[in-house]
């Protein structure tokens, strides 16, 4: 030790070494890096947990929303020959040859509706074409383009061999183009969908904008709420604190039916105001099973959500900020404006991310209480999940969805920075 | 000038304070400052200053009485229009705003153009020496630094009246006793009117023009420092303020502003009657620590003695400090000057202590 405290004395910048004579710095080091992988191996499990079943999952939604194989997998010879043919060549007898041939290895593997309903999904009504035309597969002999046209003469339809062209290539964007109302024609360029099946725009605007007045209402009544939280004497805000949670507490199920009791034509609120006579029988108006169910649903159910954060922000804010600013000589409107709500806006931009976000993806209730006018996005993505079974088309929706919430993370950080979100 | 009740600039007339309708935590209280004068309010804790201060700046209300303000009454006037500078606590400053947006806000919200903030707040930042730090947030100030924006703040628009509650509260001793004689000396060059709040005596001896002592939402007595300090009206005043120590006793003989008082040992001792007026009155008497002779050459003519026995001598340097058996308690103390020749008592030592009469204060029993 002595020689050691001679060295820091001396000229030279000695390096500095462990008792037993080590550079100090890679000693430092080693030690970090057993901390480090000690405290790694203690969030291990919940990395594993979330790889599992977030990144995982999430992946591969990305994934099936622009690969879909049911075509390529299951009519091998047709695709090589989509492969070996540039676009715009007629469909020859080698063509009907391979696709004959895979009609009918599909058929025998029972895999032809596969096929179908995934040309299908581009084209419609051509599901049947390819189950009926798959049964006679059996019996085909060449030449098969006769063979193939006598069975059906929709296989001559130009536009399906460009459909079944697109179809062939597993990786596609074609889901994504469906999912902002977009479409290929039969030489693949981008058009408008048919005017009758664009409702995915139309859907994603009225998602984004219930979620965004959703959002409004929520910190409309939150505010005040949350200031009296956290001003209010303990034993007040305790109660009211959990008239806040409550919505967190009663069941989903309960709380809709609650609603539908409430909100219905014959409900509580419409009785209560004809007996007022500020409507009349026929003027009750509908609250359940539109829009308006699906906007009051929600914002008491996300209204905790803007609650919380603004409550943990407003709490710990001393009231001798707005006294300062009165004694200042602010009215009182101005030290509210210029002095408290400055101050509670991590909270404010915390509350309305969460209820957007939430809002923007919610399902339950819109689909419970929502009726035809009220339906977002999310319900859509559950048609397609568990109706139409159309999966890629799911995903699809699901990641225009998730990039939308993305940007708006992103906007949300350029904008206020996400160092300045107060969750609670 | 302080102590003469010259023109109220602010005056408290029979002012009352509940929070609750069932106890008052200020019972009438009477007070004219005047302008210019520096009033200290001092008190134990919750004794009601921060109320009082709270009533004059307008957040709470008095529920009876009238607070006047330059000759108006002001108990319907928002805090917003009554012009009063005030220093937190806790400072108060803004957090999200600069120094200089802090101390811009004031001048903003009176209308004041742009380049007319700009000299007004780089002239209190300058009174204060911290013009160098106009871009900093609240955030990036030390303490002390804090301390002297909120000063600033309270001042930059001029105000005639300023409030300080506990300003120094959060400072350590020596940043303390450094801003004390910042705050005074300000107070001096501006010609303000300064209401100040503390509890420590100390601060409140060294600074003020008058001093109110709070207790139990009354002033207990309201006086200059030296006042305060050698004439205390009652026991709170007198053992809130300094040390001193309290001999319990009966009043014997009162005559010529003098009164003799018997304690229980049977001796007698002189005292100056202030809250006592008849033979037979318990009273308790108290007398400063360096009030208290032991050379029999400095004790006036006649003046009854005590026996002591001396039971701790504490050298501090200037002082000694010496701890004496009397009248059956031990906690009697007096201090003498460390002056050439003075002598080192020794514990166990008998001597006879005694002090003028008018050092001692027969007054209420607590
Ligand atoms: N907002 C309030 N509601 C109810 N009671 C209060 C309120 N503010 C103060 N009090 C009570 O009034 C009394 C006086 O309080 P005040 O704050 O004026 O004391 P203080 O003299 O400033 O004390 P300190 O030196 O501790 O600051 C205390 O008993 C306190 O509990
Ligand atoms: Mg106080």
């Amino acid at each position: 030790m002595a020689d050691a405290t001679a060295d820091l004395a001396g000229a030279s910048p000695a390096k500095l070494t462990t008792a037993d004579g080590r550079p100090l710095k890679s000693a430092l080091a080693r030690a970090q890096a057993k901390a480090r992988r000690r405290a790694f191996l203690l969030v291990l499990p919940l990395l594993l947990f979330i790889v599992l079943t977030f990144i995982l999952p999430i992946g591969q939604m990305l994934h099936r929303s622009i690969f879909n194989d049911g075509f390529a997998a299951n009519m091998p010879q047709l695709t090589q020959w989509f492969v070996d043919n540039p676009v715009g060549t007629e469909p020859d007898e080698s063509a009907y040859a391979a696709l004959a041939a895979d009609l009918k290895s599909a058929a025998e593997a029972k895999t032809i509706g596969v096929v179908g309903t995934r040309v299908n999904y581009e084209m419609s009504g051509t599901r049947s074409l390819f189950t009926s035309t798959g049964r006679k597969a059996k019996n085909f002999e060449p030449p098969y383009m006769q063979a193939v046209l006598e069975a059906d003469d929709k296989w001559a339809d130009p536009q399906l061999w460009g459909t079944m062209r697109q179809v062939s290539d597993a990786y596609t964007a074609n889901f994504f183009l469906a999912a902002v109302d977009l479409a290929r024609d039969t030489e693949g360029k981008i058009v408008q969908a048919p005017e009758d099946r664009r409702v995915y725009v139309m859907l994603f605007e009225r998602t984004f904008l219930i979620a965004g007045l959703i959002t409004f209402l929520c910190l409309l009544l939150g505010f005040p709420i949350a200031h009296l939280l956290a001003t209010l004497p303990l034993r007040y805000s305790n109660l009211l604190m959990i008239l806040v949670l409550l919505p967190f507490w009663t069941s989903l199920l309960v709380r809709t039916t609650s609603w539908i009791v409430l909100l219905q034509g014959q409900g509580v609120v419409n009785n209560t105001l004809v007996a007022t006579g500020i409507l009349t029988d026929d003027t009750r108006i509908q609250m359940i099973y539109n829009q308006m169910g699906t906007i009051i649903a929600m914002t008491h159910i996300l209204l905790p959500f803007m609650i919380l954060p603004l409550y943990s922000v407003m709490r710990p804010i001393p009231p001798s900020y707005v006294r300062a600013a009165r004694s200042l000589g602010a009215s009182s409107w101005t030290a509210f404006r210029r002095i408290y709500l400055p101050q509670t806006l991590p909270g404010i931009g915390a509350g309305a991310l969460l209820v957007f976000i939430l809002g923007v993806g919610y399902y339950i209730t819109p689909a419970l209480v929502g009726g035809a006018s009220g339906q977002l996005i999310s319900n859509l993505i559950a048609f397609h999940m568990q109706d139409s079974l159309n999966w890629s088309l799911a995903a699809a929706i699901a990641a225009v969805l998730l990039a939308a919430v993305l940007v708006l993370y992103w906007l949300y950080d350029r904008l206020i920075g996400i160092d300045n979100l107060k969750l609670g | 000038m302080a102590d003469t009740r010259a023109d109220g600039f602010v005056v408290f007339d029979h002012v009352q304070k509940s929070y609750d309708g069932e106890t008052l935590v200020v019972k009438d209280l009477n007070l004219d400052i005047a302008k210019g004068e520096f009033l200290t309010m001092l008190g134990p804790s919750g004794s009601g200053k921060t109320t009082c201060l709270m009533m004059l700046a307008g957040f709470e209300t008095a529920t009876h009485g009238e607070i006047k303000l330059d000759g108006k009454p002001i108990n319907t006037v928002p805090p917003h229009k009554r012009g009063i500078g005030m220093v937190f606590q806790n400072y108060a400053l803004f957090p999200h705003m600069t120094v200089g947006e802090n101390l811009g806000f004031p001048l903003e919200v009176r209308g004041m153009g742009k380049s007319d903030r700009e000299a007004k707040i780089k002239r209190a930042l300058d009174m204060v020496q911290m013009g160098a730090f106009i871009n900093r947030r609240p955030a990036q100030l030390s303490g002390g630094q804090q301390q002297r924006i909120a000063l600033a703040r309270a001042l930059v628009f001029d105000p005639q009246l300023v409030l300080m509650d506990e300003p120094l509260g959060a400072l350590d001793k020596q940043l303390r006793e450094h801003m004390q004689f910042e705050i005074k000396h300000l107070h001096d060059s501006l010609g303000i009117t300064v209401v100040y709040v503390t509890h420590d005596q100390g601060e409140a001896l060294t600074m003020s023009d008058r001093i109110a002592v709070f207790n139990d939402g009354r002033i207990q007595q309201l006086a200059p420092p030296s006042e305060l300090y050698e004439r205390p009206k009652n026991s709170f005043v007198a053992g809130f303020i300094g040390e001193n120590n309290k001999l319990l006793g009966v009043v014997e003989d009162i005559a010529d502003g003098r009164a003799l008082v018997r304690l229980p040992t049977g001796e007698l001792i002189d005292a100056t009657p202030v809250n006592v007026a008849r033979k037979g009155q318990k009273t308790l008497v108290s007398v400063r620590p360096e009030r208290v002779e032991y050379k029999p050459e400095l004790l006036p003519e006649g003046a009854h003695t005590l026996e002591a026995e001396v039971m701790e001598f504490i050298y501090m340097g200037d002082i000694f400090r010496t701890r004496v058996r009397v009248a059956g308690s031990d906690d009697f103390v007096m201090k003498s000057r460390n002056t050439l020749g003075q002598r080192v008592l020794q514990p166990g030592e008998k001597i006879r202590i005694g002090w003028a009469p008018e050092d001692a204060r027969a007054l209420d029993p607590l």
